[in-house]
Parts: structure tokens; sequence; C-alpha cells
């Protein structure tokens, strides 16, 4: 019990961690899925979704502030695909992924231009930052909001492409990208709506991942996004249960690591974690094996 | 061209680049803007030069260079600091555990082994991965290295998280000039030989390489290893020009400049990645800063918008447009060389005289 | 067998998942002969290639060359239960003694691909000499600076003069995908050879040419096997071609082997006629 009580803390931080680095890494796991690219911008989009939020409750409420910056997010989302993935989708791989890499270094560089390079307070969202204790631990609601909602957002999209036309589509597109083409399928409308979903579930990420962290940096969004994509590495990529499982695993690991006292290494131990999947089982654990033909 | 013409061409061009970088420095104040350019594109071409090696030339895509720079300027700093200074730079950790120094070109050369032997260990494992895989296994590893060079428990090595200093740095540009160079001629001649062909042959096509006897495993850690020796070197001479270096500096943006030196260069091409190396630090440091001021009047029309940080703005937006709208970078797979140059003026002002040369190895 | 046997097949089986591609395949090469295998389109013939070149590891079976054991497996792990192949216990020995197709090659047996794979950015010239690597003796410290310059001259002639021979001096310096179709294959051919095998696989080496090219492939094929006393292998489509030019021909049908002959026994084997036209409707 006195284990218990002192471990709690960073147990519920990691099960909360888990579920905001989990809507990220949706959103990676679903553009690999389709696009076969790792979309580098993606951790960004979500750091820009916090800072939007700072300076939209300057300026409105917060009731209007949060469907705010969903949206502006979902746009910054569907816009970078237009702009910066849909010219080269005829060119090599490694173009897009480059161009992903350039995308993330413009927002970051925009990120610090409005900031001033300033760390910005993240606004306190009202009953989600209201404290309290759990079990002789104290922590804010959204830690214990963070797991829920996120399975209720996974159980939703699970279902969503499972049973919609365009879930349809979007499974089709990742089966096959040409042939799903050749069937009438209007890849570019799947491709956006994969964003548009991907940089939605950011922006819940980010309100409930920045509402525990409280400052906004422009390179904020890195580290969050690495892990987020090492978590759907970890699960899969591709698969969106995998991200989910990958991204609570990862999530709980670290904060048990930063409770034993080695801060230092919670970051290196995923990357460590990540270097042993990959070694172990490249496809991650529920990817699918893919041979090349010769 | 014959041969040893391209050989007294070459050579001519070096000397005469030498001698005007030393005159340059005689009359101009080392303060000058261009000189820094100058020191930190040398650094970052080679750096670029040998993320090709493994990127454009062996088809290898992997993201770790800032891990292996950084195990080179560590390796560079740890061995150099006099040991008269030591107790103060490592105050928190009784003066470190090394109690010695060795000359500097020593050092340099003992950093790139370093992290040549780190890439041969994390290579074994790490290099059977595909493509995107293995460039996120590699950027793992580098946030790893940066992790671990920040642990406290290292501190009587790398000094914890603190940083490093009073190393021997350099005051010359042609210092780090001459390095790179002689770096980047090696790397040449290794592209150039039947090993380099072997790499190419990789990259075009792994499966009939192998058909060809190519060992891949073998071939693809000897790429890595090399580029990896390279990084290492490059890593300490970026210790030299920052005169201190820290581990939490080495972050993965700083790859993710490197590749994106090497694209708007050319994949591909060792003197694409040389021009674009000092093209990138000279736009991102000099030519815009400019951007950076916020007073700029042209006539009595207020500029808006300049302000701190919107030079970084408009370089992506630069970079941006050459990704998506100039994808092969400024040379593509070609090389900037006197033979091309005199085949360029040839085709342009000689046409009778083209039918006569032809087949050129280079 | 009066001649010395190069190649051996021995009860071979490749089996993925739960489905076999090769069944208990057995089949021999001899010196200085053309040997091809035919079958209907999926019967298993390129991944017998791909056995033989140690592209896949065989579920079971072994192969040897000039009489030496240079791939063996045995069904292990997974496979155990879902094998059902024949001769499940005999080749338990060590796994493999050549088993990647680097060393297969270095061995001496060469190999052309089905869709043809040159390297897409060299030259002619660069794809042949890209082959006389792995016969090198110089290390990579020592060709990068240059020591090895003797060794280096002599690949360079020995590829002058390949290209001679198989008449592609005139394109030496073309970017080897601007070739037309049929000089790409005698180019993946002139490559293959450059590795100086002494058994030389062919993947459908005519396929996609017309009638034209493939009478001159033919000849080019018998050519060079006098001229390098070479030994071939082929998987071909292009009846005329193989009827032509084999001294030995095996039939594959859904992974067994079903017939063996000169050409004329097995154009009259009425088991092959049946696979052809009872079974897929190809060629």
């Amino acid at each position: 019990m006195d284990w218990l009580s002192r471990n709690l803390p960073y147990l519920m931080a990691g099960i909360s961690v888990g579920g905001q680095y989990a809507l990220i890494a949706i959103g990676y796991t679903m553009v690999y899925g389709i696009l076969r690219l790792i979309n580098f911008a993606h951790g960004d989009i979500f750091m820009v979704a916090g800072l939007i939020m700072v300076y939209a409750v300057t300026a409105v409420p917060m009731y209007i502030a949060i469907p705010l910056v969903i949206v502006a997010t979902v746009l910054l989302g569907f816009l970078v695909e237009r702009v910066a993935y849909k010219p080269l989708r005829s060119a090599p791989r490694m173009s897009v992924m480059i161009s992903a890499i350039g995308v993330s270094y413009l927002l970051q560089n925009l990120a610090l231009y409005i900031t001033g390079g300033l760390s910005q307070q993240y606004p306190a969202i009202p009953w989600l930052s209201d404290t309290v204790t759990i079990l002789g631990a104290t922590t804010k609601r959204v830690t214990l909001v963070t797991p829920f909602l996120t399975l209720f957002l996974v159980i939703v999209l699970v279902l969503l492409i499972k049973y919609t036309k365009i879930g349809m589509a979007m499974r089709a597109a990742s089966k096959d990208f040409e042939t799903s083409q050749l069937m009438g399928i209007k890849i570019n409308s799947v491709i956006s709506m994969t964003f548009i979903i991907g940089s939605f579930l950011a922006a819940i990420g980010s309100m409930l991942f920045f509402t525990n962290y409280t400052g906004v940096t422009p390179t904020a969004g890195a580290m969050p996004g690495l892990k987020a994509f090492v978590a759907a590495v970890f699960g899969g990529i591709g698969s969106i249960p995998g991200a989910v499982i990958g991204a609570f695993i990862i999530g709980i690991c670290e904060n048990i690591i930063r409770g034993l006292g080695w801060t230092t290494f919670s970051d290196a131990f995923t990357f460590a974690l990540l270097i042993v999947i990959l070694i172990a089982k490249p496809t991650g654990l529920f990817g699918e094996k893919v041979t090349d033909k010769v | 061209m014959s041969k040893k013409t391209k050989m007294i061409w070459n050579v001519g061009l070096i000397a005469a680049l030498l001698g005007l970088l030393f005159l340059l420095e005689q009359v101009m104040l080392p303060s000058s803007m261009l000189f820094i350019v100058l020191k930190k594109g040398a650094i970052y071409a080679l750096v670029a030069v040998s993320m090709n090696l493994l990127n454009g030339f062996t088809g290898l895509f992997s993201l770790g260079q800032a891990g292996f720079m950084l195990l080179g300027a560590y390796t560079y700093a740890i061995l150099t600091i006099p040991v008269e200074s030591r107790a103060s730079v490592y105050q928190y950790f009784d003066g470190g555990i090394v109690q010695f120094a060795i000359p500097v070109p020593l050092a340099l050369i003992a950093g790139g082994i370093v992290a040549a032997i780190f890439a041969y260990l994390i290579g074994l494992p790490v290099l059977r991965l595909k493509s995107d895989y293995l460039a996120i296994a590699t950027l793992g590893f580098a946030e790893i290295i940066r992790a671990v060079f920040q642990w406290d428990k290292l501190g009587p090595l790398t000094n914890g998280s603190n940083l490093l200093r009073s190393f021997p740095t350099f005051q010359s540009v042609l210092f780090p000039f001459i390095v790179a160079g002689i770096c980047i001629a090696v790397i040449v001649l290794l592209i150039n030989s039947t090993y380099g062909r072997a790499f190419k042959a990789i990259r075009d096509d792994e499966v009939a390489a192998e058909a060809m006897g190519i060992n891949l495993a073998h071939h693809k850690r000897l790429a890595f290893v090399i580029s990896s020796f390279f990084a290492g070197i490059s890593g300490g001479l970026l210790a030299m020009y920052q005169t201190t270096i820290q581990a939490a500096t080495f972050e993965s943006a700083m790859t993710y400049e490197i590749l994106l030196i090497v694209v708007i260069g050319g994949i591909g091409s060792v003197t694409g990645s040389c021009l674009s190396a000092f093209l990138f630090i000279a736009c991102s440091e000099w030519w815009l800063r400019f951007l950076d001021n916020e007073n700029l009047f042209i006539g009595s029309f207020h500029v808006p918008l300049l302000r701190p940080g919107f030079r970084k703005v408009v370089f992506s937006v630069i970079i941006m447009a050459i990704v998506l709208f100039y994808r092969k970078g400024i040379m593509g797979d070609k090389e900037f060389s006197v033979g091309a140059i005199a085949n360029f003026f040839k085709k342009r002002f000689g046409k009778k005289k083209t039918a006569g040369g032809g087949a050129s190895n280079e | 067998m009066s001649r010395e046997n190069v190649l051996k097949v021995e009860n071979i089986t490749m089996q993925f998942g739960g489905v076999i591609a090769v069944d208990n395949m057995n089949l021999e090469v001899n010196k200085g002969e053309i040997v091809s295998l035919i079958g209907p389109n999926g019967a298993g013939k390129t991944t017998a290639f791909n056995v033989i070149t140690g592209v896949y590891a065989p579920t079971n079976g072994a192969v040897y060359y000039k009489g030496t054991k240079i791939i063996q497996n045995h069904p292990q792990g997974k496979m155990k239960k879902l094998y059902h192949g024949e001769n499940p216990m005999t080749y338990t020995g060590q796994r493999a003694l050549a088993p990647t197709p680097d060393k297969i090659t270095k061995l001496g047996i060469a190999r052309t691909f089905q869709n043809i794979r040159l390297f897409k950015s060299q030259t002619v010239f660069e794809n042949i000499l890209i082959a006389k690597h792995l016969r090198r003796t110089s290390n990579v410290f020592t060709a990068t600076f240059r020591l090895n310059a003797k060794e280096e001259a002599q690949m360079r002639a020995e590829c002058e003069e390949l290209l001679k021979i198989v008449d592609l001096t005139d394109v030496r310096d073309e970017l080897a995908t601007s070739l037309p179709y049929g000089k790409q294959r005698h180019l993946e051919i002139a490559r293959a050879l450059a590795t100086k095998p002494e058994l030389l696989l062919l993947d459908e080496p005519a396929a996609g040419m017309n009638p034209q090219e493939t009478l001159e492939l033919t000849e080019f094929i018998g050519r060079i096997r006098d001229e390098f006393g070479l030994t071939i292998f082929m998987i071909e489509h292009h009846m005329d071609l193989v009827m032509e030019i084999s001294d030995r021909i095996y039939v594959l049908d859904f992974g067994k082997p079903i017939a063996e002959g000169t050409p004329e026994e097995v154009r009259s084997n009425p088991r092959v006629i049946e696979a052809y036209l009872g079974g897929a409707q190809d060629e």
C-alpha cells in the first residue's frame, strides 16, 4: 500500500500521458498506413494547436476557444497535406518525408517568430484543470479524464473506419494505394480525411497534454511527436489499436522510470524500446508482414 | 581533357582558394560575418557530404548524424582540455577522470574513431531495417546518445549536463577548410572506387546488387561506419568552432538541417552538398539577417512584419519552395568539376570539338 | 551420367504458410548443357530459381553445386507443424552452407531476373564493372587510396573485352535504362557473365521480346555458352526458343516436376500436354 501510494501519481501520470500520446500516434499511424509517410510535421501541428489555444483565449471565451482550436488545427492539417504533400504524390517517398521535415521546420520557426521564443502560459481549462485527490494522491482532473476520453475517441474512430463508406475507402487505400484508385476511390479526399481526423485528435491531445504542462514552446511538439511516432511503430505502424496500446505502454514505462529517479533516461528509454522492438519484430506488435517480390 | 590536366586544374583551383582565404584574413576583420559563414559552412559541408555518402550514394536513410557529431565533439573535447583547466571545467566532478591531453589532430581522429565504433555496434542490428524504420531507429539512437551523455553518473567523463569548454580552438578559417577538404577528398576517392560503385549498386537495386555478389550487410555497415567516422570528425571541428559544447544542443533538429542541406544540394552530389552547406549557412546566419531588423525603412516606408525570428520564417519558406518545386536540388546527382565546366563551354561555343571528346570515366 | 554434374536439386520443397510452391523437386544440370524449366504460370519456376540462388531458404531439401552441398534446410520452428511435404527429417544437418545470394554468386552461379533489374542510375559500362567487385582483392583502404590501380585497370579491361563480345561497345556510356528492351536483356546477361560464372541461370530471358529479338537471343545464348564454356539453366515461356536451344527440359506443374527429357520427348508427353491445355491456358 505504501508502495502504491508513493507510485500511484507516476502510474496515473503514465496512463494519462499514454492517452495523450495515443491521440497523436493515431495521426501518425493512419497517415503512414495510407501514404507510407512519416509525417514529421504532425508533432508540430500538435504544438501549433497549443499555441492557437494560448492566443484564442485572449480574444474569445473558453467555450468558443475550444471549438475554434479544433477547427483551426484541422484546417492546418488539411492545408499542410494539400500544399506540401499532395504535389509530391508521384515523387519518391524520401522527397515527401523531406517535405514533412521542411513543414516541421517552417511551423517551428513560425511559432518562434510569433511567440518571440518565450514559453507561453497555457490557459487553465475549467473543470479539466481542477485539482482532485484520489487514493491520497493529488492530481489534475485531466489525468483521470484522459484515458477515458482517449478510449472513447478510439472506439468511435474504429467504428467509423469499420462501418462507414469513407472508412472502407481508407482501409482499401492502405491495403493497396494504386488499385483503390483504379476502383474509383477518390484518393485525395480519403487522404484529406485522414489528415483531418489526425489533426482533430492531435488538437484534443494538445488540450489534454498542455493542461498538464502549462508551457507551450516552439519545440514543445517535437518530443511528444517523436514519442507518439515510436508508439505507432511499437504497436505496428498502420494499426490503430496497436498505436493506442503502444502509446499507453510508452507513457506508463516512461513515468515509472521517472518515478525511479532516472529522469535523464525517460526519453532514451522510449527510443531504446523502439530499437529493441524493431530488431525483434520489425513490423511492431500488430503490424502486417510485407515481403519484397523478386 | 586528359586526367593530368584535370589534376593540375583541380590542384591549382584549391591552391588559389586557400590563397584567397589567406589574403582575406589578412585584410578583413576576423569577426566579419564572412568568416563565420566560411568556418561553419566548411564544417557543415563535411557532415553533409558524410550524410550524402549514406543517403545519396548507398541509399540508406539514416538520421543519426547529430548523434555521431556529438560523439566526435565530446571525444575531441574530453581528450584535449588542458590538464590545468580540468579542475575548473569539471568543477562538480573533482576535475574529471581523464587527466591528460593529446594533440588536436589526434583528438579529431579519435573523435572519428569513437563515432565509427559506435556506428559499427549500432549498425549490427539496425542496418537490417528498411528505409523508414532505419531512419527512425538511427534518430532514436542519436536521442539515446544525447540523453546518456547528460547523465550525472557519467559526469567525471562527460561533465554531465554542464558545458565542456577551454579546449583548443581554431582562429584561422584555413583550419576547418583544410581538415574538411581532406576528409571530403577521401570520401570522393571512396565513392569513385570499386567500393563506391558497390554502394551505388546497393542504392539502385539491393536484390540485383546481392545477385552480383555484393555482400549487403558488409557493405552497408562499411558505408555506415565510414560516414559516421567523418561525422565524428566534423563534430570535433564543430566543438572547436563553438568553443563550448553541451550534449543537449545536438538535437534531432540538427540532423534535419543537415538533411535539408543534402537535399538542397542534390542527393548524390558531393559538390552539391558543399555548395549548399555554404549557401544554407550564409542564408540562415548572414544574408537574411536584415529581416530580423525591426526598424528597416525603404525610403520612408516602414517595412512591416520584421522582427527577430522573421529571418528564419522566410528561410524555411525558401526551403519548402526548393523541396516542392526544385526537387532535384542545386546539382541533381551531377558533380561540379573543371571537366564539367569545360564540357559545358565546349557544348556552348565549340560544337565541332565535342565529337572527339567522349569517354571519360570520372 | 557421363558428364560432370554441375547443379543438383534434391527433394526441394518450398512452402509459404500453408501453400506449397515447390513440391519435392529433383533435378540435375550437367556441365555444358542448356537445360530449361518450363511450366504454366504459377507453377513455381521462379521460386525454384530463388531457392537455388539463395534468395529464399527452402523449407526442406538440399542443393548441390559441383558435388558440394551449398544449401540445406529442414522444417523448423513454426514450419515444423505446418509442413505437409515429403522427407521432413532427412536434411537435418547444418542449415545452409552458402545461404545468401552473394555467396552463391561468388561460388560461380550467376543469374538474371524475370523483370530486368539493372542499376538504373549507372551506365552500361558501370553496370558491368559492378559485377567485377566480388572478385576484388583490395580492401576499402587500398581501394580508396588507389593502391589497387593494377587490379582496377584489369577490371576495366575485362569489362571492355566483355562489352565487345556482347556487342554493346557502341552504347558503352549510355544510361542502362535508356537502352531498348532487348539490349537491356543482353546487358543483364553480360552483367551476370562479368561475375565469371560457370553456371548461368536465366529467368525468362525472352519475356516481352518480339520474334526477331527472340531469334537474336537464341543465337546469343548459344554463342555465350560456347565462348565462356557455360552451363545454362533457364526458365522460359517461348517454346520456339526452348525447343531450339535446350538439351533437356524439365516441366513443372503445381510445384511438382511432371516430365523430363529431350525436347522431342517432352513435346510428345501426354502429361505435359494436359498440364498446358487442361490447366492454365498459357502460351
